[in-house]
């Protein structure tokens, strides 16, 4: 039972080495695509089928931004970063609930020992991914924030100048909010990689010891911790989006 | 008395033992804050839910999103426990 903080290569490519979980996130995204390319072929008026369970998704994901936004028109323009974000995470997070995570895999020497490589990582148990993903919510922030009320008065927000009437303190406070800005970086990433990583390590744990029946509680919590840690990063995202294009109060 | 000192043997612990330590002690210990915060969270919550049950779901909106916050504090603590023990 080999448990390794990073994702394990499969094999190499030249210099780049391939690893399990890059597999698994092309993988994802394919079937990502391809089920919206056969949905978009086949739209029909009165939908059945897998399209109505898709449309109620979807509705469902546009009620809860718009719960946040309070504006049909803004929600609009979140929400297609908020909702790829939200269906990706919860899909690579649910990975890991598939038969075969942490046993299914090649037999490979690394450093001289023979280890499994594993087939089946969940994508967020990836490091690179989380912190990719953070830096995608990072940066949309700020160009969101931008795009709408204008580069001087959203670097106003952060660089408070010492002459008016907050006088230091303003400047401080705006010094502040620049470091929480770069924080959440870290906080997104780690967040998700946390929370999805120890439950792997759980699950291979419980599965190690007792295989049958015991491990079900820790299955559910798993699937419930994977949709939560979804909803948090697309929420999160979301309110940071909202908080960013309005102005700043005074 | 001072012949018990000539030959001394340094008394160490091995490197495997200490990081399982490390690592147990800076998850126990790492779990008390969000612990406590989470409960207290969840108990305002629950105080005004029932206080006004009409604004059930903007509370459990905002509680959920809070939550989330201190309990990554819990993660990081894991984070740097997973760090010690496997890395």
């Amino acid at each position: 039972m080999e448990i390794s903080l990073a994702a394990e290569p499969l094999f190499h490519i030249g210099n780049m080495p391939i690893t399990n979980t890059l597999v698994m996130t092309l993988l994802l995204s394919i079937l990502i695509i391809i089920t919206s390319l056969i949905l978009k072929n086949k739209i029909k008026l009165v939908p059945k089928g897998f399209q109505n369970i898709v449309e109620s998704v979807l509705e469902a994901l546009l009620n809860l931004v718009d719960s946040v936004t309070q504006d049909r028109k803004q929600s609009n323009k979140f929400f297609p970063l908020v909702a790829t974000i939200f269906i990706f995470v919860i899909l690579s997070n649910w990975i890991e609930l598939i038969p075969g995570l942490g046993t299914i895999g090649l037999h490979e020497v690394v450093h001289g020992k023979t280890v499994l490589v594993p087939f089946l990582r969940s994508v967020s148990a990836d490091l690179n991914f989380t912190l990719a993903l953070a830096l995608i919510s990072f940066f949309s922030i700020q160009f969101f924030g931008i795009a709408a009320i204008g580069a001087v008065k959203y670097a106003g927000k952060f660089f408070v100048s010492p002459l008016h009437k907050p006088y230091f303190i303003g400047t401080f406070v705006g010094a502040l909010e620049l470091i929480g800005e770069t924080a959440k970086i870290i906080s997104f990433s780690f967040r998700l990689f946390g929370n999805i990583f120890a439950g792997e390590v759980l699950l291979i744990v419980m599965l190690n010891l007792v295989p049958y029946i015991v491990p079900l509680p820790f299955l559910f919590l798993e699937l419930f911790v994977g949709f939560i840690q979804a909803l948090v990063f697309a929420m999160l995202t979301l309110v940071f989006l909202k908080m960013a294009v309005t102005e700043a109060a005074h | 008395m001072k012949s018990t000192w000539v030959g001394r043997k340094e008394k160490s612990m091995d490197a495997e033992a200490a990081k399982s330590i490390g690592a147990a002690i800076a998850m126990g210990v790492g779990a008390i804050g969000p612990g406590l915060g989470i409960g207290i969270l969840a108990s305002k919550a629950m105080e005004s839910i029932g206080r006004n049950p009409e604004a059930t779901s903007k509370v459990q909106t905002a509680m959920i999103l809070a939550i989330a916050f201190t309990e990554a504090i819990a993660i990081y603590a894991l984070v740097v426990a997973l760090i010690i023990k496997f890395v």
